[in-house]
């Protein structure tokens, strides 16, 4: 099939009519260059919502209290339950697929540095937080489990903090120093902030962070937590646990099991999911309208070859009187329109990767940053999908001319004029 | 070698009819140089392009080498073609982008013989009909009598038993005519059966037997 006299005839024939296969192998080409434009753009803003995920640990739920709108077991409504480390432990220990708990309880704070009194929340924390929430530590470092098992007396700051407290240029001088923080003293263990800088995540640059156990010791919090994450194991779903941790809580705090308020809970794996779906919708609604336009180019290859089979219609007959079957007519047409189809959609294919490429160099080096599109891709997947679509395509292109041509009747084809 | 047995054939159109050979009996044994004569439309193409099976006949029956050609697939019908008939046409029918040597390999080609092989026995016939040396030009470089000298060398690459050529001097002018006649002369004394439709006088005295064809039918000697 792809001996010698093949391509010397498909070069022949496509070189006869060279405007008719530049203007079609166009047409594949711009088809195949728009599917992979388009799907290399969408992953663009695909990454881009993923990016502000950023580090944020995706299989974990939230959980707090709130007021209860159904009496029981004595209880009137409207009493919040409140959440400690007792329910904690307790989950650890009765919740199976619990990788870390993660509480937090915050209380407005006056944080003092010499002469400079500022108010910033105190949060008290595990050490694992920083897990979930995805943080980026300046400088320092974060709460660390045995700041908790000691309960010391040290401070995580924002780095707007740092930057208030001991000079804008000077911020990095804040680690080892000590500030203190509603009348107890602290020492400075590290500058935070949030991996990406948002409005919704400028308050992590305002707030000081310290180990939980102090908190409850020094401020008379008393083991109360306001809320916590739970990070579920990677084998298995946090909306699997969430029930499970719901009745449990709503049972240690005496809340009905059929109030809907009480025990409250965000799942973040399902806000995913959720985009997740979305993103995959456009994804297809993308491969659907790019496919749409290379089958438009490939009605341009089949249109070309069917006006080539009927100019050809002498050749073949000759080719039939002299000895060549209906399956070696048909596979030389299917194998030039294959030929053309492959040539120029990998081109294109070729052209929409540099592309996309490009544009992802681009950015990065001139450093935009814009909030809806980062880091355009295409997966090898799709470059090899697009490649497989191409030669399925080419070979239906050929298939209505490559049957005309079979059909050509010698006597006919050959008749003297 | 050619056996045909009241063989009819007509045009039909959707609304029209048209009966071209009305009961054609006729022998051509093996190793025969023959022509067949008649007037523009009495049928002598429809009956080459029947015995060359690249049409079919409605009743009758056509033996050829013994083995009846009916109700053949288009398949059957390119191997048996490629197996035993050469044919030559009026207008020579070479692909023009080819050159001659490609243009005489290219049965072989349908054959599936090696490349190598092909070439080789292509300059071979070429040699024969006398243009080993324009192997590697275009049929558009070439004149009417080499080109039709060409296409000869390609009917005859294959070996074929039977060689047809319908009109093959009908471009020509009358002394190539006599060379190209002379090849044929060449080409039966090796032993081919040969079959040549035309309807020059003096082309067919050169083969050596005339079958008159006249409204369909085959003429007796006795009515010639
Ligand atoms: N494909 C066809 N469809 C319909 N009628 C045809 C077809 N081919 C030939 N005919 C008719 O059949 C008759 C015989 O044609 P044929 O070509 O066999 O004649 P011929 O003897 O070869 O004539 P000439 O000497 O002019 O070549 C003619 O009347 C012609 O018009
Ligand atoms: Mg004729």
């Amino acid at each position: 099939m792809f001996d010698r006299d093949t391509w010397q005839e498909i070069f022949a024939s496509l070189e006869k009519h060279k405007l008719r296969t530049a203007l079609t192998a166009l047409g594949v080409f711009w088809g195949i260059f728009m599917l992979i434009f388009m799907l290399g753009m969408g992953s663009g803003l695909r990454n881009a919502i993923f990016r502000d995920f950023g580090n944020h640990a995706k299989n974990v739920m939230y959980v707090w209290s709130s007021g209860t709108s159904l009496p029981y077991q004595g209880f009137q409504p409207g009493r919040t339950p409140r959440l400690n480390m007792e329910d904690v432990d307790y989950l650890l220990e009765n919740v199976e697929g619990v990788d870390y708990i993660a509480p937090r309880t915050t209380v407005p704070g006056n944080i003092t540095k010499g002469e400079i009194v500022e108010s910033y929340e105190i949060r008290g924390e595990l050490a694992d937080m920083i897990k979930v929430e995805g943080f980026r530590v300046y400088k320092g470092r974060y709460i660390h489990p045995s700041d908790v098992a000691e309960s010391r007396k040290v401070i995580v700051i924002g780095k707007r903090v740092a930057e208030v407290l001991f000079g804008a240029g000077n911020w990095e001088a804040a680690i080892g120093q000590s500030l203190t923080a509603n009348g107890v003293e602290f020492k400075v263990v590290g500058v935070f902030g949030p991996e990406r800088i948002k409005p919704w995540t400028e308050s992590d640059l305002e707030a000081t962070v310290i180990p939980l156990t102090t908190m409850h010791r020094s401020f008379g919090t008393g083991g109360r937590i306001h809320y916590f994450a739970l990070s579920a194991l990677p084998n298995y779903k946090v909306s699997d646990i969430e029930n499970k941790v719901n009745s449990i809580l709503k049972s240690r705090h005496h809340v009905a099991p059929n109030d809907p308020r009480g025990i409250g809970g965000f799942n973040l794996e399902e806000q995913f999911d959720r985009i997740n779906g979305l993103f995959n919708g456009i994804g297809l609604f993308l491969w659907i309208v790019g496919i749409g336009t290379l089958i438009a180019g490939v009605v341009g290859v089949s249109n070309i070859m069917i006006i080539t089979v009927k100019e050809r219609t002498k050749e073949i007959g000759i080719r039939k009187a002299i000895g060549a079957t209906p399956g070696m007519i048909i596979r030389s047409i299917l194998t030039e329109s294959v030929f053309i189809t492959l040539i120029s959609g990998y081109l294109g294919l070729l052209a929409g990767v540099v592309v996309i490429g490009g544009i992802d160099v681009v950015m990065e080096w001139i450093e935009v940053d814009v909030d809806m599109f980062y880091n355009p891709q295409v997966s090898f997947q799709v470059a090899i999908g697009a490649l497989l679509i191409l030669v399925v395509s080419g070979t239906l292109a050929g298939l209505i001319p490559a049957l005309m041509a079979a059909r050509v009747n010698p006597v006919v084809a050959l008749k003297d004029e | 070698m050619i056996k045909l047995r009241d063989i009819h054939k007509a045009y039909k159109t959707e609304f029209t009819s048209l009966q071209v050979l009305k009961g054609i009996d006729l022998d051509i044994q093996e190793g025969e140089f023959a022509s067949i004569m008649g007037s523009s439309g009495s049928g002598k193409s429809t009956l080459l392009n029947i015995l060359g099976i690249l049409d079919e006949y409605d009743s009758g029956e056509y033996h050829l080498a013994g083995q009846l050609m009916k109700d053949l697939s288009e398949k059957q019908a390119a191997y048996y073609r490629n197996q035993f008939i050469g044919f030559v046409f009026q207008s020579f029918n070479l692909l023009n982008f080819k050159t001659a040597v490609e243009n005489v390999s290219l049965p072989l080609y349908y054959r599936k013989v090696d490349r190598k092989l092909r070439h080789e026995k292509a300059m071979h016939y070429l040699e024969m009909v006398g243009l080993k040396d324009w192997a590697g030009h275009l049929p558009t470089q070439l004149s009417g009598g080499q080109q039709q000298r060409v296409a000869i060398a390609r009917s005859m690459v294959t070996e074929p038993k039977v060689l047809l050529a319908d009109e093959p001097t009908g471009a020509l002018d009358t002394k190539t005519s006599h060379e190209v006649m002379g090849l044929f002369q060449k080409i039966n004394e090796q032993g081919k059966t040969v079959l040549i439709v035309t309807h020059e006088q003096d082309i067919a005295k050169v083969t050596e037997r005339i079958i008159e064809i006249q409204d369909g039918v085959i003429l007796t000697p006795q009515q010639v």
